[in-house]
């Protein structure tokens, strides 16, 4: 009798032993050891941002983008709790969230994966927190082109872009850039994105980035068809570049290929510089 | 009977292509037809913009009180801008109209900055009056040789698309239309810019001198060895090297290398040798740096290359790459157009670019005034619906191109977030931004 106690009793120390590092384990995979901050992107913020709304303090989109919305919530989150006030994922603030929240992430990834709007909000069954499946073969579908796009990159749905401007006008330019500039040093796609921003800002010519790339006899790009090729990944970050203020045109509004100018006039402007195969010009 | 065969098979042949060519023709003739008209209409649409501009113009002139004015001031400028947009569907890129454009803009600015002023406090004066007389006998000359213009094109039967190939083939000397354009051009250009006087800063606000460019040129060879220490060259690139044409607003050298992997540039003053713009361009790998590590390997770079006081106010991830936006900080106080950029790889944090161009044109230490409201004070000019959360004082350029001291309020209104400035000295709301940074990745979600 007594030994069987003795046994049962050594069998719990044991079990309880075991068990503290495997849920210390637990605690640990939850977020990176990087410090956090605006601006920022991927699963940490994933997870943050689900955290935040498990206890009601982040009402947004879960996203993975750091963006204005998290920051505020975070803020909230750091006062109630005590915390310094800085909107920073570090170590201290890292500790509170995971002992106050809790964090399915197959849950999460699953439903960010299939497309669907969803909510994580903490006491809520998760069964009525996702749009409901009426129409399962539609969203079977979008499931699985969810799961292709989803594969390739991070789980992040949405991305950082410079203030004022849409993926879509990123996506125009880099096609006027990738037709006007292809085969050019990076350089030179920037400087040619740049221009057409300079363009934009100049009073003698359309104030959209659209009427400048399809002003007439503006591009030979646009006249003979070749901005609607597919633009390459390095058009786009030229045209990002140049967006968050890189010029390394040195302010042009003109830029002409010598080789190939027709034109007389263009050989008037006062020139900048040549990068690669154009010349920029005032 | 097989020759027969023949003949009947190629005459159906024969018809055939003579039927698709006329189809071909027939589609291509109304293709050339349609962008025809869309010419037309912007040009007609100018000369009728114009001459509306001209009559409000004259009316504006015999009007005295603000109830009239300013109504009429606005609709002057939506007029310009329309206007503007006309002659941008044109095909004159090719042909020097930009003084016109000019002047259609300066008519904006003027009409704008009049428009949203409370006239009954700052009547118009003198000066303005004067001026809009200039601008109002100026744009008689520009309707009226439009109207000649309009007048040869429907005369003649003329075609924009003639313009066109005249314009590519370079063979302009008897296009009437071109003519047209040039005399109009040559009109405006009559008028030397120094008649509009100093009030029209808005079209060279950009233009101002490089403020902090000061010191000693530098010799192609102190340019090499400078650039040395702020590129981390390879062992054995090579550096090219050219000096800037004499369209450059400020005399550089762009200075690049090529070598490991890494292709990288550089622009440097010749006076002073700051550098202006920075870019290193390379494969970035996974990332090991978070945003807020790289964060710190930029303000690194900015000290050891002595930009001290400067204050990260933004940051933002793509994909692998951290961007930073910076201000100068001078007493407490974010000076908005001394602005900095730095790019840093979150694979092993080196610096990918800089970008100086806005705080080398308008850093220097400036003396301003202590705010003359309190902060709260201040806060009573925000939309009592704002939530406010942050707040600085600030330096901003406001609509006018003026430099003023502001207090920055950010705040939240429902899911949105928007930064607020009220200056410091009256209380003016002097800007109000809705600040979004991200948007949703289209094509993947619902």
């Amino acid at each position: 009798m007594k030994l069987i106690r003795i046994i049962s009793i050594a069998l719990l120390v044991v079990a309880l032993f075991v068990s503290i590092p495997t849920s210390f384990n637990k605690e640990t995979e939850a977020f990176s050891q990087r410090t956090v901050q605006k601006g920022a992107t991927g699963d940490d913020v994933i997870e943050l941002q689900a955290r935040l709304q498990y206890i009601g303090f982040y009402n947004g989109n879960i996203d993975g983008v750091f963006g204005w919305g998290t920051y505020w919530a975070l803020r909230n989150f750091q006062k109630d709790f005590g915390l310094k006030i800085d909107g920073l994922l570090g170590g201290e603030t890292k500790q509170k969230l995971v002992a106050a929240t809790k964090y399915d992430p197959q849950y999460v990834k699953q439903q960010i994966r299939s497309g669907k709007d969803f909510t994580y909000y903490g006491g809520v069954p998760k069964e009525i927190q996702t749009e409901d499946g009426a129409q399962p073969q539609d969203t079977q579908q979008k499931a699985e082109q969810g799961k292709q796009q989803a594969e390739e990159k991070s789980g992040a749905t949405a991305v950082n872009i410079p203030s004022g401007y849409s993926q879509n006008d990123i996506q125009l330019m880099a096609n006027a850039v990738h037709g006007e500039a292809r085969g050019e040093p990076y350089v030179g796609k920037v400087a040619v994105a740049a221009v057409i921003l300079n363009r934009v800002e100049n009073t003698s010519f359309p104030n959209s980035v659209s009427g400048v790339i399809f002003e007439p006899r503006a591009f030979t790009a646009v006249a003979d068809g070749q901005i609607w090729l597919t633009p390459d990944e390095e058009s786009k970050e030229a045209v990002v570049d140049a967006l968050n203020g890189w010029d390394p045109s040195g302010q042009a509004i003109y830029y002409f290929n010598p080789n190939t100018a027709t034109s007389d006039w263009i050989w008037s402007r006062p020139q900048i510089k040549q990068i690669g195969k154009h010349i920029f010009a005032k | 009977m097989i020759r027969w065969l023949l003949i009947g098979v190629l005459a159906i042949g024969v018809v055939g292509t003579g039927v698709w060519g006329y189809q071909e023709h027939k589609e291509k003739n109304a293709i050339l037809v349609q962008a025809e008209n869309s010419y037309q209409r912007a040009f007609h649409d100018l000369t009728y913009q114009m001459e509306l501009l001209h009559d409000k113009m004259g009316t504006v002139l015999a009007m005295n009180s603000q109830k009239q004015l300013s109504p009429q001031l606005a609709d002057i400028w939506r007029l310009t801008s329309e206007a503007h947009n006309d002659v941008g569907q044109l095909p004159l890129v090719l042909l020097p109209f930009n003084k016109t454009e000019e002047f259609l803009a300066n008519i904006g600015e003027f009409s704008y900055r009049t428009a949203i002023r409370d006239l009954n406090k700052k009547p118009l004066s003198d000066d303005e009056v004067s001026m809009l007389n200039k601008l109002y006998k100026q744009s008689a000359e520009i309707k009226n040789e439009l109207r000649n213009v309009q007048h040869t094109v429907l005369d003649e039967n003329l075609k924009w698309m003639d313009v066109e190939l005249a314009l590519a083939t370079e063979d302009k000397s008897d296009n009437k239309i071109i003519d047209g354009f040039k005399t109009v051009e040559k009109n405006v250009q009559g008028y030397s810019e120094g008649d509009l006087g100093p009030m029209f800063t808005g079209a060279t606000n950009e233009n101002h001198e490089f403020r902090f460019v000061k010191g000693e040129n530098m010799s192609e060879e102190e340019a090499k060895e400078k650039s040395k220490n702020i590129f981390s060259i390879p062992e054995g690139a090579k550096i090219t090297m050219t000096k800037s044409g004499k369209g450059a607003e400020i005399p550089t050298y762009s200075l690049s290398y090529r070598g490991d992997g890494k292709n990288g540039y550089m622009d440097m003053t010749v006076k002073g040798g700051n550098p202006i713009d920075i870019m290193v361009d390379r494969k970035v790998n996974e990332q090991e740096l978070s945003l807020y590590k790289g964060l710190n390997k930029a303000e690194e770079f900015l000290k050891k290359h002595k930009y001290n006081g400067m204050e990260a106010f933004q940051s933002s991830q793509y994909d692998n790459v951290g961007v930073y936006s910076f201000l100068y900080v001078q007493d407490e106080v974010r000076i908005y157009p001394d602005s900095m950029q730095v790019k840093v790889a979150l694979d092993n944090g080196d610096i990918l670019g800089l970008s100086a161009r806005e705080f080398l044109r308008n850093h220097e230490e400036r003396a301003f005034p202590k705010p003359a409201l309190s902060e709260e004070k201040a806060k009573e000019n925000v939309n009592p619906n704002v939530k406010i959360q942050e707040h600085h004082l600030a330096l901003i350029e406001n609509d006018l191109n003026e430099e003023v001291l502001c207090y920055e309020f950010v705040g939240t209104m429902g899911e949105s977030t928007y930064r607020i400035f009220i200056n410091a000295k009256d209380g003016t709301e002097e800007k109000v931004e809705k600040l979004k940074q991200s948007e949703m990745k289209f094509g993947q979600t619902t």
